[in-house]
């Protein structure tokens, strides 16, 4: 057996068992880290596939931003978890009734595809000629799809006002900056002079 | 045994179906929903790196570039929204928030 089918039986069930384990575990935090770990090796079959680019972007993107942020509400937020699982039990049967069949009619359809489909009899292109994986994405990315690129990018800065929009909050305690209020200060609101008489003071 | 198109995505299927397994059975628990929907995204992008691979065309990773962006705004909002959920409910039970029902 190559060490290209070892490498990719290992991932493979790696992949699958952590995923698994991310609807199963109990704990929500052994949910996060099992899912970087599903995240982890299916990096690792992108590499094997030839995306290397793509790989890297996963373990950035996901491991690095989305998972974290998973971590950082699961443990931010008081829950109590095993409320939550009620039910699990109740949903069983009918999920796993529901999985097998979609498992099923995935795995004819694929089958159909890889043996009589457009990429049949197709050698995987692992490494082509004398362009890197990012090199190849980079060429077609900012000629071919610039607009969807640029696409791309208002759909993350949507998604950031919309979260920056849906956390904040103004607590009436907390002072903010108001900028327009401090440019239209003047000299006469603020300023008062007062003439001290000796010895009495100043009183509001 | 050489490695082909499809063991990819069976393996991309068996994701794929634990997602949608996992959101059935944890309805109540709206973050293991999310994670589920980020591993069928993964399945996805497996799928479409691996037909890139054998039909040699680069466009199926740059379009799994964009599931990936879609995916990332899509976990950042839906957290936000939990955030927001629970300052105001104190639970993140899904199943019993239907005050917007009528």
């Amino acid at each position: 057996m190559p060490l290209q089918a070892i490498a990719f039986y290992v991932l493979a069930v790696v992949a699958v068992v952590a995923a698994f384990r991310v609807v199963t575990a109990k704990n929500p935090v052994h949910s996060v880290l099992f899912l970087i770990l599903t995240f982890f090796s299916a990096a690792g079959l992108f590499v094997l596939l030839g995306a290397e680019f793509l790989a890297m972007l996963l373990v950035v993107v996901y491991v690095g931003a989305v998972a974290v942020l998973f971590l950082f509400v699961v443990m931010m937020l008081d829950i109590d978890f095993a409320k939550l699982r009620q039910g699990y039990v109740q949903y069983l049967p009918f999920g796993l009734i529901i999985a097998a069949v979609l498992l099923g009619e995935m795995v004819m359809v694929s089958s159909a595809v890889a043996t009589r489909g457009a990429a049949a009899g197709h050698e995987a292109l692992v490494a082509p000629a004398n362009l890197s994986n990012a090199q190849a994405i980079g060429r077609v990315l900012y000629t071919d799809y610039v607009y969807y690129f640029q696409a791309a990018g208002i759909v993350l800065l949507i998604a950031m006002i919309g979260a920056i929009v849906l956390t904040l909050t103004h607590k009436p305690k907390v002072k903010r900056q108001d900028i327009a209020s401090q440019v239209n200060r003047a000299r006469k609101g603020a300023v008062a002079v007062v003439s001290v008489t000796t010895g009495e003071g100043i009183s509001e | 045994m050489t490695i082909g198109l499809i063991h990819y995505l069976t393996v991309a299927a068996l994701l794929f179906v634990i997602g949608v397994f996992g959101i059935f059975v944890n309805r109540k628990n709206v973050i293991v929903i999310l994670m589920s929907i980020e591993m069928i995204l993964l399945a996805v992008n497996i799928n479409f790196a691996a037909f890139s691979a054998y039909l040699h065309d680069i466009s199926g990773q740059v379009f799994a570039m964009f599931v990936l962006t879609v995916a990332a705004a899509e976990a950042a909002v839906g957290l936000a929204i939990l955030v927001t959920f629970f300052r105001n409910r104190g639970n993140i039970a899904v199943d019993d928030a239907s005050v917007m029902k009528g």
